[in-house]
């Protein structure tokens, strides 16, 4: 091979002896790998797509070992990890498609950019399936709502969000937003997205088929997002700002564009593999294309359209630019191809070729500027076990006692506190900005435990949710991940569906850090355990390390995104009280357990102890208890009653439903401030006609769920709450409303 | 009576459209591409929300251009019924089919949430099934809702009975709470909520439903009428 390198780069001598390689995140022992993969020195370019397969955000270097103890399968699932999305199916030759991704390190520079990029990027994971993304949903976490800068950050992440989200006519029906001091600095934004395909239609990124034209589809290619995989993969610091550069710049009108180009094209029948250019660009989509059909491709890097001039082999396979695929057709089918893509408007070039030879070949003005084997990139990045160990803050934990604090009397100003706080607070202010309403599907919108979205032509729907109560993961990471899966299982059971299977996005800090490497460990397992329990595996996801900011790292927040199935559109339920006389239950146990709740963190100001246990037997019975109970049509409405305890849940079903209630509960050696904001697990809200209230008790019986009748709804909009006949708050549901309504807009205006 | 739901690059409530007509009344429907040059097949032509090439410029500033608006303008001359929804509506004030912009939102945000509207022109082909001051409950979902156009066109269109829907609380600014307007004639009408959103019971409004049905008696209306003469 000839060996002419561009003017402005370094050669492979200057990359080796001057270790080049390390600002690309390449370690000495893993260029020497690649020095005997290739039987040579690597090149600038052909390093630095090395360096993008094997870092961390591509090859899941550090976290592999982690990701194998999940559960992956079950009868419902059609495609696991692995793919751009995983699949369960839903019956009647349908499926549903979906998956999580994090787009943190971008949005902690360029907020509206980082959140929009990352939205387009998930939803190009769903198309390229051969689905037809139905909604959006989003899972983010900010500092205090107090800087200038958090609420810069926040303020930018939901319009980045929104302004893509809109524009290309997916809705944006649910999420959740958290506010803690752990994520100064380092915001944390993951966009889920999921999507609808019929069995026969379903997709691979394959590149079958040797001689076969390799076909890029998109707009050009500009020098924006170079090395963001690798960005991705390292601590943000003061330099951070610097590298806006690697943050790429969305065209939401373009991906409309190309996905429904996309979908038309895999409509005619005529695709043999079709993958999106997300983390990596061309260098990972190419790369895995050739890999999983066990072939090689060749790469005419002067065919690939360009948005500048004078583009270098290596920015070109860096490039991070939106909006792009790549697909292979046979040669005979390509001007059916061509003929979709034009009518679309959409810029479409043959770029490369399969071949048999199992290497990624890559011409550049007539040269060869990159040779490596395929597998080399793919599969052969060093696996790391990195090294754990408990932190010390996890055994200190351990001896303080979270429930001896004075107790508070003031119940009412407490319940307002909490309302108050932006983590518990409406987000109206947040999903009015999204177009939550868009292709006439959404029949629970965003603000009920789960958003609900109706699947046409059928009486199904599908329920979706994302969760993480990250204080309890970061107080103990088993538990907490135990409760993420549960929590969102609680939420879609709750909105009368059975829970599906979940895509994870795993937000932790450095895995350099053995503290930090444990809680991976434990919240991993956690999350394992419970996902076996309740049957719901995990079907893909995304691993987002180096969270760091000055602090240290931010909490251990591993999001759960969960869809479940809604068998009939009967059974959709929501959380707000439905009429005047209804009974309301209490399903559940409440002990006193306040370590990691919110009240914790707002009347104390700490976060601290252990969190509440969970066991996974009740919480199962608790689920087929409340879903058998839905789909038997004895439940009004439901609610999981999670930061806030019991007082916050109540609150929120009056607020919903516009009614009151009057509530009387037994103290069972509880102490009131306890009993009304504890956050014990597996606990749901249930109200029911006075007339089926009976046969809801016999049917949750018959399911060993524990469950209290606590009072009814009443017409005048006030909540009263009796302990042992003594009543300890009277509040007018107006002024809780205002109260809850008003605290995230007064933050932000 | 045969409907046309325009598509141009960056529609996105096109198939919204689409299923409205076949669900509300059943009626056939096509979409028809931004570069078609002959809508004489159709008697309703809907022109959908969305971001129509991506807003760029000016939101329905480019579609403006688009072959196919100048058959929209020849079928407004005709008398055909012409709805343009959130950015139709844009377009249509662009292509001057109606008079009158949309600026961004008073709160320079995107806005999606229902609207209590009242329908302030019952008259209209698009409005007929309602009573006049009824009240309804549309959603929106736009960030470039507040209607404005100059005084003298403002009296002109009270004078000549144009302001079809207004707001009750109005959520961007807009004039006079203007929310839809018609041409002089009333057989163009223009208006940021999205009536095809509200016509199922599973999604929270049906008051839409009446939209879609007043367009079908207009047209039987006009038809019977133009058979018995």
């Amino acid at each position: 091979m000839t060996q002419q390198t561009p003017v402005k780069e370094p050669t492979a001598e200057q990359v080796a002896d001057q270790q080049l390689y390390k600002q690309m995140g390449v370690s000495d022992t893993e260029f020497d790998l690649i020095c005997g993969f290739l039987g040579r020195k690597p090149n600038y370019t052909e390093i630095g797509v090395f360096s993008v397969m094997w870092s961390e955000h591509c090859a899941y270097k550090n976290s592999k070992p982690l990701l194998r103890r999940f559960p992956t399968d079950g009868p419902r699932v059609l495609m696991g990890p692995g793919e751009g999305a995983g699949i369960v199916d839903i019956g009647d030759n349908q499926a549903v498609v979906f998956k999580i991704e994090s787009h943190n390190h971008p949005s902690a520079v360029e907020p509206y950019q980082g959140a929009a990029t990352g939205v387009g990027g998930i939803i190009r994971d769903i198309f390229s399936m051969g689905a037809r993304p139905i909604a959006s949903l989003n899972s983010l976490r900010f500092g205090k709502l107090e800087s200038d800068r958090v609420k810069y950050l926040f303020e930018h992440v939901v319009g980045g969000i929104a302004g893509y989200g809109n524009c290309i006519g997916i809705p944006t029906v649910g999420g959740e937003v958290m506010f803690d001091e752990s994520y100064e600095g380092n915001p944390l934004v993951n966009a889920m997205c999921v999507g609808l395909i019929d069995h026969d239609k379903i997709q691979r990124g394959v590149a079958k088929g040797v001689g076969n034209p390799v076909f890029y589809v998109g707009p050009p290619t500009g020098r924006d997002g170079i090395h963001g995989a690798t960005f991705a993969s390292e601590e943000l610091t003061e330099e951070s700002e610097a590298r806006k550069t690697a943050v790429q710049v969305g065209d939401p009108f373009m991906e409309k564009l190309v996905m429904e180009s996309c979908l038309e094209l895999i409509d005619s029948g005529i695709v043999l593999g079709i993958q999106d250019m997300g983390a990596a660009g061309l260098t990972c989509s190419s790369a895995e294309m050739a890999s999983k059909a066990g072939n090689g491709l060749e790469l005419y890097l002067d065919q690939v359209p360009q948005r500048e001039e004078g583009m270098t082999p290596y920015e070109m396979m860096l490039s991070e630019s939106q909006e792009r695929m790549l697909f292979v057709v046979e040669p005979k089918d390509e001007a059916q191809a061509m003929k979709i893509f034009e009518r679309w408007g959409v810029i479409c070039a043959k770029v490369g070729k399969v071949t048999d030879d199992g290497r990624l070949k890559l011409y550049h003005h007539g040269e060869v500027v990159g040779d490596m084997p395929v597998h080399a990139l793919v599969d052969e990045c060093p696996v790391y076990n990195k090294p754990s160990s408990v932190p010390a803050y996890y055994e200190q934990m351990a001896n303080i006692d979270t429930v001896a604090f004075d107790e508070v009397t003031d119940l009412s100003g407490a319940l307002k506190s909490v309302l108050a706080s932006p983590t518990v607070a409406s987000k109206a202010w947040v999903y009015d900005q999204y177009d939550y309403m868009v292709r006439t599907s959404t029949a629970v919108r965003p603000g009920s435990d789960a958003a609900v979205v109706l699947v046409h032509g059928t009486r199904k729907a599908l329920a979706m949710t994302t969760d993480c109560n990250s204080r309890f993961v970061y107080l103990d990471p088993e538990v907490g991940g135990k409760i993420a899966v549960s929590e969102a299982a609680r939420n879609i059971v709750c909105s009368g569906a059975e829970p599906l299977a979940i895509t994870d996005n795993l937000n932790f800090g450095s895995p350099e850090k053995p503290d930090i490497f444990w809680q991976m460990e434990q919240s991993v397992d956690g999350m394992a355990t419970a996902c076996r329990a309740l049957e719901t595996p995990v079907i893909g996801g995304n691993v987002s390390l180096y969270n760091e900011n000055t602090r240290g790292s931010i909490y251990p927040t591993p999001v759960v995104g969960m869809v479940g199935l809604v068998h009939d559109t009967d059974h959709i339920t929501t959380q707000g009280f439905k009429q005047d006389g209804d009974v309301i239950f209490l399903l559940g146990e409440t002990k006193a357990e306040l370590g990691g709740s919110e009240f914790q963190y707002i009347v104390q100001g700490k976060t601290e102890g252990r969190p509440p246990g969970l066991d996974l037997v009740v919480e199962k019975q608790l689920l087929d208890g409340v879903l058998d109970s839905i789909q038997s049509g004895l439940v009004q409405s439901a609610h999981d009653l999670s930061e806030g305890g019991l007082a916050v849940a109540l609150a929120e079903s009056c607020i919903s439903g516009k009614l009151g209630a009057k509530i009387a509960l037994e103290s069972s050696g509880l102490r009131n401030d306890h009993l009304l904001f504890s956050e014990s697990q597996s606990r749901i809200l249930l109200s029911a006609t006075a007339a089926q209230a009976d046969a809801l008790e016999s049917k949750l019986a018959e399911h060993k769920v524990p469950a209290r009748r606590i009072g009814n709804v009443t017409s005048a909009a006030q909540l009263q709450i009796t302990v042992d006949g003594k009543q300890v708050l009277a509040e007018e549901v107006s002024s809780l409303r205002q109260v809850w309504e008003d605290a995230i807009p007064c933050l932000m205006n | 009576m045969k409907f046309a739901v325009l598509v141009f690059p960056g529609s996105n409530c096109d198939i919204d459209c689409f299923k409205a007509v076949e669900e509300t009344i059943g009626e056939p429907v096509d979409y028809v591409w931004h570069t078609a040059t002959d809508l004489s097949a159709y008697d309703c032509i809907l022109v959908p929300g969305g971001f129509s090439y991506g807003d760029y410029l000016r939101c329905g500033a480019i579609s403006q251009f688009a072959p196919v608006m100048a058959e929209v303008a020849k079928a407004a001359e005709q008398g055909k019924y012409i709805l343009g929804i959130c950015n139709g509506f844009q377009i249509l004030t662009e292509a001057r089919l109606l008079p009158g912009a949309l600026l961004r939102n008073g709160s320079m945000k995107f806005r999606c949430h229902d609207v209590v509207l009242t329908v302030t022109n019952n008259k209209t082909p698009f409005t007929l099934d309602y009573a006049e001051g009824e009240e309804i409950i549309i959603p929106i979902a736009h960030g470039e809702g507040n209607y404005y156009c100059d005084e003298a066109t403002l009296e002109q269109m009270k004078a000549n009975d144009q302001i079809v829907f207004q707001y009750g609380d109005n959520p961007n600014g807009s004039l006079h709470d203007i929310a839809g307007i018609s041409n002089e004639r009333g057989n163009v009408v223009g208006m940021m909520p999205h009536p095809e959103r509200a016509v199922n019971e599973l999604l929270g409004s049906t008051d839409g439903k009446k939209m879609f049905t007043s367009i079908l008696k207009a047209w039987r209306d006009q038809h019977d009428a133009a058979n018995t003469r």
